[in-house]
């Protein structure tokens, strides 16, 4: 809370300096009625005390301009499934050599050619350059996204049926020297 | 009503439209590129989708991407905003095929205004005043003078397979006409590959007068008045006004109920805008084009008329009917918006970059419509439209000041604005005064040619 007090009248009595005991009771004032900051002036006599805020560092003009929104964060479909990667290190920590494959268009992730059938690959598996390793369906077409590198699944990012975006990493491939 | 609409749009657009769903409690799906991650519709959306790469082809256009992000978001309707797919007849049939609602007229309706030639033809036959002109490619020097002089100089011929100004030319009087045939014909043939050119009457000082029509899908279409827009640079509108300082109020009801029943005619529904120029010279105006979508300067006419014309195009789009939705508005005042784009304001140089500082100015009658903020980035990939300042006053005077008042207090750093060309045609003696056609904003070109 912040209050302004200013004694009027009484004026061009002069002052030599600050009078100790006139701002010892100004700050007794402040304590008694919960002030943070007082300010006061009398002829030449003029201060201004602020309370420490032992736990707030916002000065009082700081602009509040949704701060949330200058955060650059990674995106994400908002519809994916919390879990999904929750406890896998995430895609900056990686080891650099990896190559991401990230989905070139929106829709939906499946892992198998058919709901029965078994996943095309799953991490751990050696996959060629060219091989198909997934399908995301998008309006009703099935497209086969393949390997742009031959190499060693090292991660699977995402699960079987799950709505995907432009760019939303898919898999993570340890490339291998022969091609 | 719808439960659930994807945006596909970016900008101060998409997040107007946010606005009007949020009002309605319908939940929103934002989709952008990845230029946009970081801005505003996406932020506030409750879901959003990535389509693309920062490229307009490969993301907003992309129509598959779209529809896919539709279709795994679930949402019942897509709001397509303005420009982008808002007028692509096909994306609307791929929405109607997807089991999607395009809020926006019909397909069929899309594809006939955005064929100018038959637009032209079918708002003719529906009884809208057009240009004189040939009724198609004049065949040779003597059909050119007979046309000539029954359309009235000046005439313009113009290429009918090309545009740019090549193949054009102005005929001021009937000596002039057969060389200038010959020559136009010449230039359209080596630019275009066809020596085909029509006749059309040249209005020297036009004004830009639009109406806005709003429809819904049982046929009824009303007009909501006219917005003067002759403050244009190469084409592209600076200033909008409500009401236009040269139409009378019999002139605005007449052409109005004329628009509304050659709309309701040829089975428009939602909104849209139909162009007219205005031939000084003879008071006369002249149809030009049907806009099939909401417009950029649709503020205008909602701070004139108190509708909100996004919230209309969706309760029209679920199937009210327009006299629910729309009722009887009442007209009051006078609007003005300045589109401040992000460009040098001398030289018209595109400005793009980070904004170091950001402060919407408010007030009595003032509106901004804006996806700017603080420590946001304008990227250089889409239009340069920034925000929209949209002032309203008990009379034109008042809106004039107002906006003058209001420009003073925006502040953008960061990137350079058109604020101060704004400033400087908003003291324009003959602005104030209301003298003025679609060259108007010449005279500072040339500032900027020097």
């Amino acid at each position: 809370m912040k209050a302004k007090g200013k004694k009027s009248g009484s004026a061009h009595s002069r002052r030599s300096g600050p009078d100790l005991r006139e701002v010892s009771e100004i700050l007794d004032f402040m304590e008694k009625h919960g002030l943070e900051e007082f300010e006061y002036e009398n002829g030449n006599f003029h201060v201004r005390l602020r309370k420490a805020q032992p736990h707030s560092s916002m000065p009082f003009r700081a602009v509040h301009s949704a701060p949330e929104i200058i955060e650059a964060q990674p995106s994400a479909v908002s519809t994916t499934a919390p879990e999904q990667g929750a406890s896998a290190p995430p895609l900056e920590s990686l080891d650099k050599n990896l190559h991401v494959i990230k989905s070139p268009i929106v829709g939906t992730f499946y892992s198998s050619p058919t709901p029965s059938a078994d996943p095309f690959v799953r991490a751990g598996d050696h996959v060629k350059s060219g091989q198909v390793l997934c399908i995301i369906e998008a309006m009703k077409l099935m497209n086969e996204i393949e390997a742009d590198v031959a190499g060693e699944v090292m991660r699977v990012f995402v699960e079987n049926g799950q709505p995907v975006e432009y760019g939303e990493p898919l898999f993570a491939i340890h490339p291998s020297r022969k091609q | 009503m719808f439960r659930k609409i994807l945006i596909a749009n970016r900008g101060e657009i998409a997040l107007r439209v946010l606005c009007a769903c949020q009002e309605m409690g319908i939940q929103t799906v934002a989709v952008y590129s990845e230029a946009d991650r970081n801005s505003l519709h996406v932020r506030f959306a409750d879901e959003s989708v990535c389509i693309g790469p920062a490229r307009s082809s490969e993301s907003y256009l992309n129509i598959p991407h779209v529809i896919s992000a539709a279709e795994i978001t679930n949402v019942e309707a897509i709001h397509p905003g303005y420009g982008f797919l808002s007028e692509n007849a096909n994306f609307a049939e791929v929405c109607e095929a997807s089991h999607i609602t395009f809020i926006g007229p019909s397909p069929e309706v899309i594809r006939m205004m955005g064929e100018k030639d038959r637009a032209r033809r079918e708002m003719g036959a529906a009884g809208l005043p057009i240009i004189p002109g040939s009724p198609g490619v004049v065949p040779d020097e003597d059909t050119a003078l007979k046309l000539a002089g029954e359309i009235g100089y000046p005439v313009l011929i113009k290429a009918a397979e090309g545009g740019g100004g090549r193949g054009m030319r102005v005929v001021h009087e009937k000596g002039e006409l057969i060389s200038a045939f010959q020559t136009a014909r010449n230039e359209s043939q080596q630019a275009f590959g066809s020596a085909n050119v029509y006749l059309e009457k040249l209005i020297e000082r036009p004004r830009h007068i639009e109406f806005q029509v709003i429809g819904d899908r049982r046929g009824n279409v009303m007009h909501l008045r006219e917005r003067e827009c002759s403050i244009q640079r190469r084409h592209q509108k600076i200033i909008e006004e409500s009401p236009s300082p040269v139409l009378d109020a019999k002139t605005r009801d007449e052409m109005g109920t004329r628009v509304a029943k050659a709309l309701a005619k040829i089975g428009y529904s939602s909104a849209g805008t139909v162009e007219f120029l205005r031939d000084e010279a003879s008071g006369k105006m002249y149809f030009i084009e049907v806009n099939a979508r909401i417009q950029v300067e649709h503020p205008v006419t909602e701070m004139i008329s108190g509708v909100d014309l996004v919230k209309a195009q969706i309760r029209l789009a679920a199937g009210e009917k327009l006299d629910d939705v729309i009722g009887k508005p009442r007209f009051h005042g006078h609007a003005i918006e300045c589109r401040i784009n992000a460009e040098d304001p001398d030289t018209f140089a595109p400005s793009a970059g980070r904004i170091t500082a950001f402060r919407v100015p408010g007030g009595p009658g003032i509106r901004v419509d804006t996806a700017l903020y603080s420590e946001a980035v304008v990227p250089p990939y889409y239009d340069s439209l920034v925000a929209k300042l949209i002032a309203l006053g008990d009379d034109r005077a008042e809106a004039i000041a107002r906006m003058s008042r209001a420009l003073d207090q925006f502040v953008i750093e960061g990137i350079k604005t058109s604020i101060s060309l704004h400033k400087k045609i908003l003291e324009d003696p003959d602005f104030i005064a209301g003298r003025f056609d679609t060259h108007f904003l010449d005279r500072y070109e040339a500032v900027a040619a020097r």
